[in-house]
Protein backbone atom coordinates (compact mmCIF):
# COMPACT_ATOMS: atom_id res chain seq x y z
CA UNK A 1 0.00 0.00 0.00
CA UNK A 2 1.84 3.41 -1.43
CA UNK A 3 0.01 6.49 -0.27
CA UNK A 4 0.77 10.41 -1.69
CA UNK A 5 0.12 12.12 1.77
CA UNK A 6 -1.35 15.83 1.82
CA UNK A 7 -0.94 16.63 5.95
CA UNK A 8 -2.37 19.76 5.64
CA UNK A 9 -1.64 23.01 7.94
CA UNK A 10 -3.20 22.17 11.09
CA UNK A 11 -0.98 18.91 11.41
CA UNK A 12 2.48 20.84 11.18
CA UNK A 13 0.50 22.82 13.80
CA UNK A 14 -1.68 22.31 16.77
CA UNK A 15 -2.92 18.82 15.14
CA UNK A 16 1.20 17.21 15.65
CA UNK A 17 -0.03 14.88 17.31
CA UNK A 18 -2.70 13.54 14.51
CA UNK A 19 0.08 13.63 11.87
CA UNK A 20 2.52 11.73 14.29
CA UNK A 21 -0.06 9.09 15.22
CA UNK A 22 -1.11 8.45 11.68
CA UNK A 23 2.34 7.55 10.18
CA UNK A 24 2.71 5.36 13.01
CA UNK A 25 -0.16 3.74 12.49
CA UNK A 26 0.10 3.72 8.91
CA UNK A 27 4.08 2.46 8.93
CA UNK A 28 2.93 -0.49 11.48
CA UNK A 29 0.14 -1.47 9.07
CA UNK A 30 2.46 -1.79 6.03
CA UNK A 31 1.66 1.22 4.32
CA UNK A 32 3.92 3.36 2.69
CA UNK A 33 3.37 7.75 3.05
CA UNK A 34 4.78 10.01 0.11
CA UNK A 35 4.76 13.09 1.48
CA UNK A 36 3.54 15.91 -1.53
CA UNK A 37 6.60 17.88 -2.13
CA UNK A 38 6.41 21.76 -1.82
CA UNK A 39 2.72 21.33 -0.90
CA UNK A 40 0.47 24.11 0.02
CA UNK A 41 -2.80 25.55 1.66
CA UNK A 42 -6.26 23.92 0.47
CA UNK A 43 -7.95 27.45 1.20
CA UNK A 44 -9.36 25.50 4.77
CA UNK A 45 -13.15 27.17 4.96
CA UNK A 46 -11.40 30.89 4.66
CA UNK A 47 -10.95 30.36 0.34
CA UNK A 48 -14.70 29.60 -0.30
CA UNK A 49 -15.75 32.40 1.74
CA UNK A 50 -14.64 34.52 -0.74
CA UNK A 51 -13.40 33.41 -3.84
CA UNK A 52 -15.53 30.38 -5.47
CA UNK A 53 -12.59 30.41 -8.21
CA UNK A 54 -9.64 30.62 -5.19
CA UNK A 55 -11.53 27.78 -3.20
CA UNK A 56 -10.62 25.42 -6.38
CA UNK A 57 -7.44 26.73 -7.17
CA UNK A 58 -5.70 26.19 -4.00
CA UNK A 59 -6.60 22.63 -3.44
CA UNK A 60 -5.95 22.23 -7.57
CA UNK A 61 -2.20 23.16 -7.25
CA UNK A 62 -2.13 20.20 -4.97
CA UNK A 63 -3.48 17.70 -6.74
CA UNK A 64 -1.36 18.82 -9.96
CA UNK A 65 1.62 18.46 -7.82
CA UNK A 66 0.77 15.17 -6.62
CA UNK A 67 -0.02 14.13 -9.93
CA UNK A 68 3.53 15.57 -11.30
CA UNK A 69 5.62 13.89 -8.41
CA UNK A 70 4.39 10.11 -8.98
CA UNK A 71 2.14 7.61 -10.67
CA UNK A 72 0.17 6.87 -7.16
CA UNK A 73 -2.97 7.43 -7.45
CA UNK A 74 -4.76 7.57 -3.89
CA UNK A 75 -3.98 11.03 -1.74
CA UNK A 76 -4.13 10.06 1.59
CA UNK A 77 -5.67 13.12 3.64
CA UNK A 78 -6.34 12.98 7.44
CA UNK A 79 -8.03 16.37 7.88
CA UNK A 80 -11.67 16.48 6.80
CA UNK A 81 -11.40 19.99 5.53
CA UNK A 82 -8.78 19.63 3.31
CA UNK A 83 -10.20 16.14 2.38
CA UNK A 84 -13.27 17.90 1.18
CA UNK A 85 -11.49 20.69 -0.31
CA UNK A 86 -9.20 18.42 -2.24
CA UNK A 87 -12.06 15.85 -3.10
CA UNK A 88 -14.33 18.82 -4.17
CA UNK A 89 -11.83 19.65 -7.25
CA UNK A 90 -11.57 15.90 -7.72
CA UNK A 91 -15.30 15.62 -8.24
CA UNK A 92 -15.94 19.34 -10.32
CA UNK A 93 -12.94 18.55 -12.49
CA UNK A 94 -14.32 15.10 -13.70
CA UNK A 95 -17.47 16.39 -14.36
CA UNK A 96 -16.73 19.94 -15.97
CA UNK A 97 -13.91 19.94 -18.30
CA UNK A 98 -14.33 23.65 -18.79
CA UNK A 99 -13.81 24.45 -15.36
CA UNK A 100 -10.03 22.30 -15.27
CA UNK A 101 -9.25 24.05 -18.42
CA UNK A 102 -9.96 27.38 -16.46
CA UNK A 103 -8.22 25.81 -13.73
CA UNK A 104 -5.27 25.14 -15.70
CA UNK A 105 -5.00 28.30 -16.85
CA UNK A 106 -4.21 29.71 -13.40
CA UNK A 107 -1.45 27.08 -12.48
CA UNK A 108 0.01 27.47 -15.75
CA UNK A 109 2.19 30.00 -14.67
CA UNK A 110 3.74 27.20 -11.98
CA UNK A 111 4.66 24.74 -14.47
CA UNK A 112 1.89 22.81 -13.22
CA UNK A 113 -1.44 20.74 -14.85
CA UNK A 114 -3.97 19.16 -13.56
CA UNK A 115 -5.27 15.81 -15.70
CA UNK A 116 -7.32 14.49 -12.84
CA UNK A 117 -6.00 11.14 -12.48
CA UNK A 118 -5.72 11.16 -8.52
CA UNK A 119 -7.93 9.70 -6.12
CA UNK A 120 -8.54 11.44 -2.77
CA UNK A 121 -9.20 9.55 0.35
CA UNK A 122 -9.95 10.71 3.62
CA UNK A 123 -7.76 8.53 6.49
CA UNK A 124 -10.75 7.13 8.01
CA UNK A 125 -11.68 5.40 4.55
CA UNK A 126 -8.35 4.24 4.47
CA UNK A 127 -8.18 2.63 7.85
CA UNK A 128 -11.44 1.09 7.73
CA UNK A 129 -11.79 -0.22 3.98
CA UNK A 130 -8.02 -0.61 2.66
CA UNK A 131 -6.10 -1.54 6.22
CA UNK A 132 -9.14 -2.74 7.38
CA UNK A 133 -10.54 -4.17 11.10
CA UNK A 134 -8.89 -7.62 11.05
CA UNK A 135 -5.57 -6.16 10.17
CA UNK A 136 -5.91 -3.82 12.64
CA UNK A 137 -6.90 -6.60 15.39
CA UNK A 138 -3.85 -8.73 14.08
CA UNK A 139 -1.46 -5.25 15.66
CA UNK A 140 -3.20 -4.65 18.68
CA UNK A 141 -0.59 -5.89 21.47
CA UNK A 142 -2.56 -4.40 24.38
CA UNK A 143 -6.55 -4.09 23.84
CA UNK A 144 -8.32 -1.33 25.45
CA UNK A 145 -10.72 -3.67 26.95
CA UNK A 146 -13.09 -1.98 29.79
CA UNK A 147 -12.79 1.84 27.80
CA UNK A 148 -15.81 2.91 25.96
CA UNK A 149 -15.18 5.34 22.91
CA UNK A 150 -17.78 7.42 20.87
CA UNK A 151 -16.82 7.57 17.70
CA UNK A 152 -17.34 11.51 16.78
CA UNK A 153 -17.00 11.32 12.42
CA UNK A 154 -18.01 15.32 12.06
CA UNK A 155 -19.17 16.47 8.90
CA UNK A 156 -16.74 17.06 6.04
CA UNK A 157 -15.50 13.49 5.21
CA UNK A 158 -19.47 12.21 5.76
CA UNK A 159 -21.23 15.14 3.55
CA UNK A 160 -21.75 16.39 0.71
CA UNK A 161 -19.74 13.35 -0.86
CA UNK A 162 -20.77 9.58 0.52
CA UNK A 163 -17.60 8.21 -0.50
CA UNK A 164 -17.17 5.46 2.38
CA UNK A 165 -20.08 5.93 5.10
CA UNK A 166 -23.83 6.67 5.51
CA UNK A 167 -23.95 10.50 5.72
CA UNK A 168 -26.78 10.41 8.01
CA UNK A 169 -25.99 7.28 10.02
CA UNK A 170 -21.94 6.53 10.20
CA UNK A 171 -20.53 3.18 11.60
CA UNK A 172 -16.82 3.20 9.55
CA UNK A 173 -15.38 3.59 12.55
CA UNK A 174 -16.84 0.99 15.13
CA UNK A 175 -14.93 -2.02 13.85
CA UNK A 176 -11.86 0.22 14.40
CA UNK A 177 -12.38 0.86 17.56
CA UNK A 178 -13.90 -2.73 18.35
CA UNK A 179 -10.86 -3.82 17.02
CA UNK A 180 -8.73 -2.19 19.65
CA UNK A 181 -10.26 -3.94 22.16
CA UNK A 182 -12.57 -1.14 23.15
CA UNK A 183 -16.52 -0.63 23.73
CA UNK A 184 -17.91 1.50 20.96
CA UNK A 185 -20.34 4.00 22.66
CA UNK A 186 -24.00 3.73 21.36
CA UNK A 187 -24.67 7.39 20.36
CA UNK A 188 -26.13 9.54 17.75
CA UNK A 189 -24.51 12.58 17.20
CA UNK A 190 -21.14 11.42 15.68
CA UNK A 191 -21.88 13.32 12.59
CA UNK A 192 -23.23 16.25 14.29
CA UNK A 193 -21.41 19.28 13.40
CA UNK A 194 -19.19 20.83 16.48
CA UNK A 195 -19.38 24.43 14.35
CA UNK A 196 -16.07 24.37 13.03
CA UNK A 197 -14.69 28.51 13.13
CA UNK A 198 -17.74 29.74 14.86
CA UNK A 199 -15.32 28.95 18.67
CA UNK A 200 -13.30 32.07 17.09
CA UNK A 201 -15.86 33.89 15.45
CA UNK A 202 -19.20 32.79 17.24
CA UNK A 203 -18.01 31.47 20.37
CA UNK A 204 -21.32 31.58 22.37
CA UNK A 205 -23.06 29.48 19.39
CA UNK A 206 -19.81 27.04 18.96
CA UNK A 207 -19.83 26.24 22.61
CA UNK A 208 -23.49 25.65 22.51
CA UNK A 209 -23.20 22.94 19.95
CA UNK A 210 -19.85 21.30 21.25
CA UNK A 211 -21.86 21.12 24.86
CA UNK A 212 -24.60 19.36 23.37
CA UNK A 213 -22.07 16.57 21.97
CA UNK A 214 -20.21 16.53 25.12
CA UNK A 215 -22.93 15.99 27.31
CA UNK A 216 -24.36 13.04 25.01
CA UNK A 217 -20.95 11.29 25.54
CA UNK A 218 -20.91 11.69 29.10
CA UNK A 219 -21.41 7.89 29.50
CA UNK A 220 -18.05 7.31 27.43
CA UNK A 221 -14.44 7.31 28.83
CA UNK A 222 -13.30 8.63 25.75
CA UNK A 223 -14.76 10.59 22.19
CA UNK A 224 -12.29 9.22 18.92
CA UNK A 225 -11.95 12.06 16.05
CA UNK A 226 -10.71 12.29 12.56
CA UNK A 227 -10.13 15.86 12.26
CA UNK A 228 -8.08 18.77 13.53
CA UNK A 229 -11.03 21.15 13.65
CA UNK A 230 -13.74 18.69 15.62
CA UNK A 231 -10.57 17.59 17.65
CA UNK A 232 -9.68 20.96 19.04
CA UNK A 233 -13.16 22.19 19.78
CA UNK A 234 -14.73 19.17 21.42
CA UNK A 235 -10.82 19.41 23.94
CA UNK A 236 -9.76 23.43 24.01
CA UNK A 237 -13.21 24.61 25.26
CA UNK A 238 -14.36 22.17 27.99
CA UNK A 239 -13.34 24.35 31.31
CA UNK A 240 -15.48 27.52 29.80
CA UNK A 241 -18.38 25.19 28.53
CA UNK A 242 -18.93 23.09 31.50
CA UNK A 243 -18.44 26.36 33.82
CA UNK A 244 -21.11 28.01 31.47
CA UNK A 245 -23.29 25.37 31.58
CA UNK A 246 -22.88 24.75 35.08
CA UNK A 247 -22.21 21.10 34.56
CA UNK A 248 -18.70 18.59 34.64
CA UNK A 249 -18.64 18.13 30.57
CA UNK A 250 -14.74 17.24 30.76
CA UNK A 251 -13.63 14.41 28.32
CA UNK A 252 -11.01 12.63 27.09
CA UNK A 253 -10.77 13.78 23.38
CA UNK A 254 -8.11 11.70 21.31
CA UNK A 255 -7.58 10.91 17.36
CA UNK A 256 -8.75 8.03 16.18
CA UNK A 257 -5.41 7.12 14.96
CA UNK A 258 -3.73 7.45 18.07
CA UNK A 259 -6.35 5.09 19.79
CA UNK A 260 -5.41 2.47 17.79
CA UNK A 261 -1.74 3.07 18.21
CA UNK A 262 -1.99 2.74 21.92
CA UNK A 263 -3.55 -0.62 21.34
CA UNK A 264 -1.02 -1.40 19.09
CA UNK A 265 1.46 -0.06 21.83
CA UNK A 266 3.70 2.02 19.47
CA UNK A 267 6.27 3.75 21.21
CA UNK A 268 4.39 6.68 22.88
CA UNK A 269 6.28 9.52 21.38
CA UNK A 270 4.95 8.41 18.02
CA UNK A 271 1.68 8.62 19.65
CA UNK A 272 1.64 12.04 21.22
CA UNK A 273 -0.88 11.70 23.86
CA UNK A 274 1.23 14.24 25.47
CA UNK A 275 0.67 16.78 23.34
CA UNK A 276 -3.23 16.88 23.77
CA UNK A 277 -5.21 19.15 25.64
CA UNK A 278 -7.60 16.69 27.15
CA UNK A 279 -6.73 13.14 28.20
CA UNK A 280 -8.14 12.54 31.81
CA UNK A 281 -6.44 10.24 34.39
CA UNK A 282 -8.65 7.36 34.31
CA UNK A 283 -8.16 6.98 30.25
CA UNK A 284 -3.93 7.78 31.42
CA UNK A 285 -4.14 4.87 33.96
CA UNK A 286 -6.09 2.48 32.08
CA UNK A 287 -3.19 3.05 29.68
CA UNK A 288 -0.91 2.44 32.03
CA UNK A 289 1.38 4.89 30.51
CA UNK B 1 -37.35 42.99 -10.10
CA UNK B 2 -34.15 46.13 -10.96
CA UNK B 3 -34.97 47.60 -7.30
CA UNK B 4 -32.28 44.77 -6.84
CA UNK B 5 -29.70 46.97 -8.54
CA UNK B 6 -30.43 50.19 -6.71
CA UNK B 7 -30.79 48.69 -3.28
CA UNK B 8 -27.17 48.69 -2.46
CA UNK B 9 -26.65 52.59 -3.16
CA UNK B 10 -23.41 52.64 -5.16
CA UNK B 11 -24.30 54.79 -8.27
CA UNK B 12 -21.93 51.96 -10.33
CA UNK B 13 -23.68 49.29 -9.11
CA UNK B 14 -26.95 50.41 -11.38
CA UNK B 15 -25.51 49.49 -14.39
CA UNK B 16 -24.13 45.91 -13.16
CA UNK B 17 -26.13 42.86 -13.63
CA UNK B 18 -28.16 41.33 -10.44
CA UNK B 19 -25.16 39.92 -8.39
CA UNK B 20 -27.54 37.42 -6.78
CA UNK B 21 -28.79 35.84 -9.92
CA UNK B 22 -26.38 33.00 -9.89
CA UNK B 23 -27.72 32.08 -6.19
CA UNK B 24 -31.07 32.42 -7.02
CA UNK B 25 -30.11 29.78 -9.68
CA UNK B 26 -28.99 27.36 -7.20
CA UNK B 27 -32.32 27.82 -5.22
CA UNK B 28 -34.90 28.70 -7.70
CA UNK B 29 -36.40 24.76 -7.25
CA UNK B 30 -37.32 25.64 -3.67
CA UNK B 31 -40.32 24.87 -2.10
CA UNK B 32 -40.33 25.99 1.39
CA UNK B 33 -40.73 23.21 2.77
CA UNK B 34 -38.00 23.83 5.79
CA UNK B 35 -35.93 20.80 5.56
CA UNK B 36 -32.92 22.64 5.56
CA UNK B 37 -34.11 24.77 8.61
CA UNK B 38 -34.61 21.84 10.48
CA UNK B 39 -31.26 20.55 9.64
CA UNK B 40 -29.14 23.49 10.29
CA UNK B 41 -27.48 23.10 13.82
CA UNK B 42 -26.95 27.12 13.54
CA UNK B 43 -30.70 28.08 12.74
CA UNK B 44 -31.04 28.94 16.57
CA UNK B 45 -28.98 31.70 16.53
CA UNK B 46 -29.74 33.03 12.86
CA UNK B 47 -31.76 36.22 12.67
CA UNK B 48 -33.62 34.53 9.89
CA UNK B 49 -34.33 30.84 8.87
CA UNK B 50 -32.02 28.95 5.71
CA UNK B 51 -35.76 28.61 4.78
CA UNK B 52 -37.11 32.03 5.32
CA UNK B 53 -33.45 32.74 3.57
CA UNK B 54 -34.03 31.11 0.44
CA UNK B 55 -37.30 33.25 -0.32
CA UNK B 56 -35.47 36.56 0.43
CA UNK B 57 -33.09 35.60 -2.05
CA UNK B 58 -35.33 35.08 -4.82
CA UNK B 59 -37.48 38.28 -3.82
CA UNK B 60 -33.95 40.07 -4.66
CA UNK B 61 -34.26 41.09 -0.78
CA UNK B 62 -30.44 42.03 -0.96
CA UNK B 63 -30.09 44.54 2.12
CA UNK B 64 -31.81 42.19 4.58
CA UNK B 65 -29.84 39.51 3.24
CA UNK B 66 -26.37 41.32 3.27
CA UNK B 67 -27.26 42.92 6.71
CA UNK B 68 -28.37 39.44 8.24
CA UNK B 69 -26.13 36.89 9.74
CA UNK B 70 -28.13 34.12 8.60
CA UNK B 71 -25.22 33.17 6.20
CA UNK B 72 -22.33 33.86 8.01
CA UNK B 73 -23.44 31.89 10.58
CA UNK B 74 -23.34 28.10 8.13
CA UNK B 75 -20.58 25.84 9.56
CA UNK B 76 -20.52 24.20 6.05
CA UNK B 77 -21.76 20.83 7.90
CA UNK B 78 -23.74 20.25 4.53
CA UNK B 79 -26.74 18.60 6.45
CA UNK B 80 -29.20 20.79 3.86
CA UNK B 81 -27.53 19.96 0.98
CA UNK B 82 -27.88 16.29 1.67
CA UNK B 83 -31.48 16.24 3.12
CA UNK B 84 -32.88 19.10 0.40
CA UNK B 85 -36.12 17.14 -1.25
CA UNK B 86 -35.58 19.18 -3.90
CA UNK B 87 -31.80 18.20 -4.54
CA UNK B 88 -30.60 21.84 -3.96
CA UNK B 89 -26.99 22.92 -3.49
CA UNK B 90 -27.98 24.79 -0.21
CA UNK B 91 -24.20 24.79 1.48
CA UNK B 92 -22.97 26.15 -1.76
CA UNK B 93 -25.68 28.83 -1.82
CA UNK B 94 -24.42 30.11 1.55
CA UNK B 95 -20.66 30.26 0.44
CA UNK B 96 -22.33 32.21 -2.72
CA UNK B 97 -23.55 34.45 -0.41
CA UNK B 98 -20.66 35.01 1.75
CA UNK B 99 -18.52 35.67 -1.29
CA UNK B 100 -20.35 38.31 -2.60
CA UNK B 101 -20.36 39.88 0.98
CA UNK B 102 -16.74 39.51 0.83
CA UNK B 103 -16.90 41.22 -2.53
CA UNK B 104 -19.14 43.74 -2.19
CA UNK B 105 -21.09 43.94 0.83
CA UNK B 106 -19.13 44.85 4.26
CA UNK B 107 -20.73 42.63 6.46
CA UNK B 108 -22.10 43.80 10.08
CA UNK B 109 -20.43 40.48 11.07
CA UNK B 110 -16.68 41.74 11.06
CA UNK B 111 -15.70 38.77 13.19
CA UNK B 112 -16.40 36.01 9.97
CA UNK B 113 -14.88 38.99 7.76
CA UNK B 114 -11.44 39.14 9.30
CA UNK B 115 -11.21 35.60 10.36
CA UNK B 116 -11.61 34.27 7.24
CA UNK B 117 -9.44 37.65 5.48
CA UNK B 118 -6.63 37.31 7.94
CA UNK B 119 -6.33 33.55 7.15
CA UNK B 120 -5.80 33.95 3.47
CA UNK B 121 -3.29 36.94 3.92
CA UNK B 122 -1.51 34.08 6.19
CA UNK B 123 -1.59 31.72 3.09
CA UNK B 124 -0.53 33.95 0.74
CA UNK B 125 2.55 35.37 2.45
CA UNK B 126 3.70 32.09 3.72
CA UNK B 127 2.41 29.47 0.97
CA UNK B 128 0.54 27.53 3.97
CA UNK B 129 -1.06 28.71 6.77
CA UNK B 130 0.84 29.78 10.59
CA UNK B 131 -1.54 29.73 12.89
CA UNK B 132 -0.24 31.36 15.53
CA UNK B 133 0.75 34.92 13.18
CA UNK B 134 -2.86 34.25 11.76
CA UNK B 135 -4.72 33.95 15.56
CA UNK B 136 -2.85 37.03 16.84
CA UNK B 137 -3.21 38.83 13.97
CA UNK B 138 -6.71 38.24 13.99
CA UNK B 139 -7.45 39.46 17.90
CA UNK B 140 -5.37 42.57 16.72
CA UNK B 141 -7.96 43.74 13.72
CA UNK B 142 -10.85 42.74 16.08
CA UNK B 143 -9.82 45.33 18.36
CA UNK B 144 -11.43 43.86 21.68
CA UNK B 145 -9.15 42.67 23.71
CA UNK B 146 -11.61 41.30 25.95
CA UNK B 147 -12.53 38.79 23.28
CA UNK B 148 -9.02 37.71 22.51
CA UNK B 149 -8.33 37.15 26.19
CA UNK B 150 -10.50 34.53 26.26
CA UNK B 151 -8.68 32.71 24.33
CA UNK B 152 -5.50 33.90 25.58
CA UNK B 153 -5.05 30.25 27.99
CA UNK B 154 -5.26 27.94 25.04
CA UNK B 155 -2.38 30.49 23.06
CA UNK B 156 -0.31 29.83 26.13
CA UNK B 157 -1.24 25.90 26.56
CA UNK B 158 -0.40 25.35 23.01
CA UNK B 159 2.65 27.41 22.86
CA UNK B 160 3.70 25.67 26.09
CA UNK B 161 3.10 21.68 23.95
CA UNK B 162 5.35 23.23 21.26
CA UNK B 163 2.55 23.25 18.89
CA UNK B 164 2.50 27.07 17.70
CA UNK B 165 5.38 29.20 17.98
CA UNK B 166 5.83 33.10 17.72
CA UNK B 167 8.36 32.96 15.40
CA UNK B 168 7.02 33.65 11.98
CA UNK B 169 8.68 31.13 9.39
CA UNK B 170 10.84 33.49 7.01
CA UNK B 171 11.12 31.89 3.26
CA UNK B 172 11.73 33.54 0.92
CA UNK B 173 9.20 31.82 -1.17
CA UNK B 174 5.34 33.12 -2.00
CA UNK B 175 4.57 30.12 -3.85
CA UNK B 176 0.84 30.69 -4.23
CA UNK B 177 1.48 34.60 -5.35
CA UNK B 178 0.62 33.92 -9.02
CA UNK B 179 -2.22 31.81 -8.17
CA UNK B 180 -3.99 34.53 -5.86
CA UNK B 181 -3.28 37.31 -8.30
CA UNK B 182 -4.58 36.05 -11.17
CA UNK B 183 -7.47 34.98 -9.39
CA UNK B 184 -7.77 39.19 -8.42
CA UNK B 185 -7.40 40.23 -12.41
CA UNK B 186 -9.69 37.54 -13.13
CA UNK B 187 -12.32 38.92 -10.07
CA UNK B 188 -11.87 42.13 -11.25
CA UNK B 189 -12.50 41.22 -14.72
CA UNK B 190 -16.09 39.73 -14.03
Amino acid sequence: MIYQYYPGCSLEGTALEYNLATRAVMEAAGAQLHEIKDWTCCGASAAEATSLLLSLALPARNLALAEQADDVRDILVPCSACYLNLKKVEEKTHSDSGLREQLNGLLEQDGLQLAGTSRVRHLLDVMANDIGAEKICSLVKQPLTGLTVAPYYGCQCLRPYAIFDDPEAPRSMEPLIAAAGATVYDWDMGGRCCGASHMNTHPEVGQALVGAILAAAAGADAIATVCPMCQMNLEAYQNQISRQQGRDLHLTIVYLPQLIGLAMQLPLPAVGLNLNLAVDGVFRSRQAI
Amino acid sequence: MNSAATQTGGSEMVSQPDELAPVKEMVRACIQCGTCTGSCPNAFAMDYTPRHLWRMVLMGLKEEIFSSRTFTLCSDCYYCTLRCPRGLPLTEAMEALKQIAAARHPSPDRYSTQFYKTFLQSVRRHGRVNEMEFMALYFARLKNPLFALRFAPLGMKLMRKGKVSLRVPLKGRHPLESIFRNVEALEDRS
